[in-house]
C-alpha cells in the first residue's frame, strides 16, 4: 500500500516541477530564451501571496483592519496573486529584456541578465523583508483523508493536482487553438517575418510573459499552503529543477514540460522510495542524463540548428 | 592613452597602500575587540540574531559601567560582527576576516556545527581562540587547543534523547530523519542510531531516512518511515525543517509522538511550526519556563529589550563572551602585540576549571568541552518550551 502514497506524493511534487517548468517553456517557445529568472518569480508569487493573505486576514501586511474570512481570502488571493506576479514578469520584460532585444543582443546576453535579475530578486527581497522566514497563514482548512491501508490524502494535495493539470489543459488550448496561441507559436519559427504580417511582435511577448508569470504566481500561492515557510531563496532549487524538466520534456513544448515535471516528480520519489534517501539527487539526475542521451532534445522537443 | 592608464593605474595603487596603511593607525589603545561569527542570514538567521542581541545586551551592560577591567585598568569593549550565511565556507572567510582586517583578540561563534567545524580548523590553524556558545558536534574541538564551547556535546545528548524517549513513550523501536548536508544534524543521527540500538538491540531504528538542507519536501522519507511503524520519530534538525516535517508528518497521517535535539531550541520554531509542534519534546541547553537567580535575570532583560522570550542560543551566547572576558581579565595585561594577547588570552581560557553560567555550571577538563547537565522540555500548548527533567552526566 506504501506504494500508493509514494505515487500521491510524487503526484504533488510533481505537479509543482510542472507548473514553473510551463513558465520556463513558454518564455522559451516563443522567445528562444532561458528566462532563468523564473524560478525568483515563482518565489515572488509565493511572498505575493504571503502578503496579500495576511492583509485580508488582518494579521499583518498593510494592516488595513481588514478581518476577512480564509476561504473569502483564499478566493481574492489567488486571482490577486496571479495579476500581480504577472505585473512583475512583465516588468522583468520591459526593464531588462526588451532594452536588450531591442539593440540586437546577442541571445547568450539576455540569458545572462536573467541570471542577474533572479539574483536581484532574491537579494532584494533578503534587503526589504530580511532573513527571517514568513510563516504562510492556513487559508483552508485541512482535511486528512484515511484512504486505508495506510495511504491518506489532504484536501491540498488534491488541489494541487487538478491544478497542474487544468493549467496544462488550458494553456494547451491557448496555444494550439487560439489565435494568440498562434501567434506565439509563429513568432518561434521566424521573429522577424512574423511582425510583417502584422502581428505586434511585443504584445504577444508581453502576453507570454503574462502567461508564463502567473502560473509561476500560482505555484507560488499553492507551494506556500502546501508547505509554508517562505524565505527569499525557495525558488532558486526548485527553479532549477524545473527547468531541467523543462529541458528534458523537450523544451518550448507544453506538453514536455507537464510530462518532464511530473517525471522528475516520480523520479525523486521514486528513488527515495526504492533506495536510501542520501542517494536521491545522485540517481534522479543520473536517469535525467540517461534520457537526454537517448533523446537530446528532450522527450517532445525538436532538433533545431541554433539553441544555447 | 598608454601613459595616462598608467597614471591612473599608479593613482589607484597609491589610494590603496594609503587606505592600508591608515587602517593601521587607526587603532585605539583602550578597547578590546572581540569578533562574532554569526549566522545572521541564511537557514537559521533567527540563532545569529539572538546571538547578537544577547552580545549587544552584554556589551551595553559591561560599556556602561566604564568598560571591562583588565589589570586595574577600563577598557571599553568592541564586539564585531561578520554574517556567515549559515554556510560553511563562509564562515571561514568570516573568521578570516575577523582575524586578519578586524584584529580581534578572540571569536565568539559560529554556532552551528556546520559552520563551527570549518571555521574551528581556520582559528586553530591561525592560533586565535575562539568558543562556540552552540556547536554540540565533538569535530569541532577535537584536537584543536584554540577551540573552546560552552555547550555539551552529542555524545552526550544523543544518550539523553535515547534514555528519555523510551522512558517517556515506553518506545521499543524509533525511525530518525535528518539532513546529510549538516554535521551536527548527521553527526546526532548517527549517535542517536548507534545508542538506540545498543540499548533496544539491533534493527530497532526502523527507519534511517535523510534530507538536503533545502528540501521542502520530506513525504517520500516520512512515507518509509509511516511504513515501518515505528514509536516515535526523531528528528535531529534545524528548527525551519522541523517545522515542515512534522506538518507533513501528519498529513500523511502519522499520530505518533516526536523526539527533538537542541537545534529545535529557537524562538522562531513555534511561529512557523504552530499547533503541529504542540506537545513534542526535545532536549535542550536550558529551560526559559520555571528558570531562577541569574537565568531569571538575564530572560527578564532580554525579554523587556527585545520582546521575546530569549532562546537557548542567546543565554549559551551571553555565557561564551562571558568566557571570553572572564580570560582576558585573567591575562591582567593588554599586550600591544595581537599574536602574544591571543596566546595569553588562549591559555587563560584553558585555565578556567569552572564556570557558574546562566545555563548551568561548567567544569572544564583542560578539552575544550565543557561538562554539563542537558535539560528535556516539553512545548506548551501556549507554545512555551516548559522544563521536563534534566540529565546530567555521570
Amino acid at each position: 500500500m506504501e506504494i500508493f502514497q509514494h505515487i500521491l506524493n510524487a503526484l504533488q511534487f510533481g505537479s509543482f516541477y510542472a507548473l514553473i517548468a510551463l513558465g520556463y517553456t513558454l518564455v522559451y517557445g516563443v522567445l528562444r530564451l532561458i528566462n532563468f529568472a523564473h524560478g525568483d518569480i515563482f518565489m515572488v508569487g509565493a511572498y505575493i501571496a504571503y502578503f496579500v493573505a495576511v492583509t485580508l486576514l488582518g494579521i499583518g501586511g498593510l494592516h488595513l483592519g481588514m478581518d476577512m474570512h480564509p476561504a473569502l481570502a483564499l478566493a481574492i488571493t489567488v486571482p490577486a496573486t496571479m495579476i500581480l506576479t504577472a505585473l512583475v514578469g512583465v516588468a522583468l520584460e520591459r526593464t531588462m529584456y526588451r532594452p536588450l532585444r531591442r539593440k540586437g543582443a546577442n541571445r547568450l546576453y539576455v540569458v545572462i541578465t536573467a541570471l542577474m535579475a533572479g539574483l536581484m530578486l532574491e537579494n532584494g527581497n533578503l534587503a526589504l523583508l530580511g532573513a527571517s522566514r514568513k510563516r504562510f497563514p492556513d487559508l483552508l482548512e485541512k482535511v486528512v483523508w484515511d484512504l486505508g491501508g495506510g495511504v491518506s490524502v489532504t484536501n491540498l494535495k488534491v488541489i494541487v493536482i487538478v491544478a497542474a493539470i487544468a493549467v496544462f489543459l488550458l494553456l494547451q488550448f491557448i496555444v494550439t487553438r487560439t489565435k494568440i496561441g498562434m501567434a506565439m507559436r509563429g513568432i518561434s519559427y521566424d521573429k522577424f517575418a512574423i511582425p510583417l504580417m502584422g502581428i505586434p511582435l511585443d504584445t504577444i511577448i508581453v502576453f507570454t510573459f503574462i502567461l508564463g508569470s502567473s502560473m509561476a504566481g500560482l505555484a507560488g500561492i499553492l507551494f506556500a499552503m502546501s508547505y509554508p515557510i517562505l524565505e527569499p531563496y525557495m525558488g532558486a532549487l526548485i527553479g532549477w529543477k524545473a527547468f531541467i524538466a523543462a529541458v528534458v520534456g523537450g523544451i518550448g513544448d507544453i506538453r514536455g514540460a507537464i510530462v518532464g515535471g511530473f517525471l522528475l516528480g516520480f523520479i525523486e520519489i521514486g528513488v527515495v522510495a526504492v533506495f536510501p534517501s542520501t542517494l536521491r539527487d545522485l540517481f534522479a539526475f543520473s536517469v535525467l542524463l540517461i534520457i537526454l542521451w537517448l533523446r537530446p532534445t528532450g522527450i517532445f522537443g525538436v532538433a533545431q540548428t541554433t539553441k544555447i | 592613452m598608454k601613459k595616462m592608464t598608467i597614471k591612473v593605474m599608479m593613482a589607484v595603487l597609491a589610494l590603496a597602500l594609503g587606505s592600508f596603511a591608515l587602517m593601521g593607525c587607526g587603532k585605539d589603545s583602550d578597547t578590546i575587540k572581540v569578533g562574532f561569527n554569526l549566522e545572521l542570514t541564511g537557514d537559521i538567521p533567527k540563532v545569529g540574531e539572538a546571538s547578537k542581541f544577547a552580545a549587544e545586551m552584554l556589551k551595553e551592560e559591561i560599556n556602561s559601567q566604564g568598560g571591562l577591567e583588565v589589570g586595574g585598568k577600563k577598557y571599553k569593549l568592541e564586539f564585531v560582527y561578520q554574517d556567515n550565511e549559515a554556510k560553511a565556507e563562509s564562515a571561514v572567510n568570516a573568521a578570516l576576516k575577523l582575524i586578519n582586517q578586524d584584529k580581534v583578540i578572540a571569536i565568539v561563534g559560529p554556532n552551528s556545527s556546520k559552520q563551527a567545524i570549518p571555521a574551528g580548523a581556520t582559528c586553530n590553524d591561525s592560533q586565535v581562540p575562539m568558543v562556540t556558545p552552540w556547536s554540540t558536534n565533538p569535530d569541532t574541538t577535537k584536537d584543536r587547543p584554540w577551540v573552546f564551547r560552552a555547550c555539551f556535546l552529542d555524545p552526550f545528548q544523543g544518550p539523553v534523547a535515547v534514555n528519555f524517549a523510551s522512558k517517556q513513550f515506553g518506545a521499543k523501536t524509533a525511525a530518525v530523519i535528518f539532513d546529510i548536508a549538516n554535521d551536527y544534524s548527521k553527526g546526532l543521527a548517527e549517535i542517536f542510531k548507534k545508542e538506540w540500538e545498543k540499548k533496544s538491540g539491533p534493527g530497532t531504528v526502523v527507519g534511517f531516512e535523510s534530507h538536503g538542507t533545502k528540501d521542502q519536501d520530506f513525504s517520500a522519507q516520512l512515507t518509509k518511515i509511516i511504513a515501518a511503524k515505528p514509536d516515535f520519530i526523531f528528528i535531529p534538525d534545524n528548527y525551519n525543517q522541523v517545522a515542515l516535517i512534522v506538518k507533513q508528518a501528519h498529513d500523511l497521517g502519522y499520530k505518533g509522538p516526536f523526539m527533538g535535539s537542541d537545534a529545535w531550541g529557537s524562538a522562531e520554531l513555534m511561529t512557523l511550526c504552530g499547533k503541529d509542534c504542540v506537545g513534542q519534546f526535545f532536549s535542550t541547553h536550558y529551560a526559559a519556563a520555571g528558570a531562577q537567580g541569574a537565568t531569571k535575570e538575564f530572560i527578564d532583560r532580554y525579554t523587556t529589550k527585545y520582546k521575546y522570550v530569549p532562546d537557548d542560543v542567546a543565554a549559551l551566547t551571553w555565557d561564551a563572551t562571558r568566557l571570553v572576558l572572564q580570560a582576558i581579565q585573567a591575562v591582567g595585561k593588554v599586550e600591544k602585540d595581537i599574536k602574544a594577547e591571543r596566546k595569553l588570552v588562549r591559555d587563560a581560557l584553558a585555565g578556567i576549571k569552572e564556570f557558574a553560567g546562566i545555563t548551568g555550571n561548567m567544569k572544564f577538563a583542560g578539552t575544550g568541552d565543557p561538562n554539563k547537565c542537558a535539560v528535556v522540555v516539553q512545548i506548551s500548548p501556549e507554545g512555551k518550551f516548559e522544563f521536563k527533567e534534566t540529565v546530567c552526566p555521570e
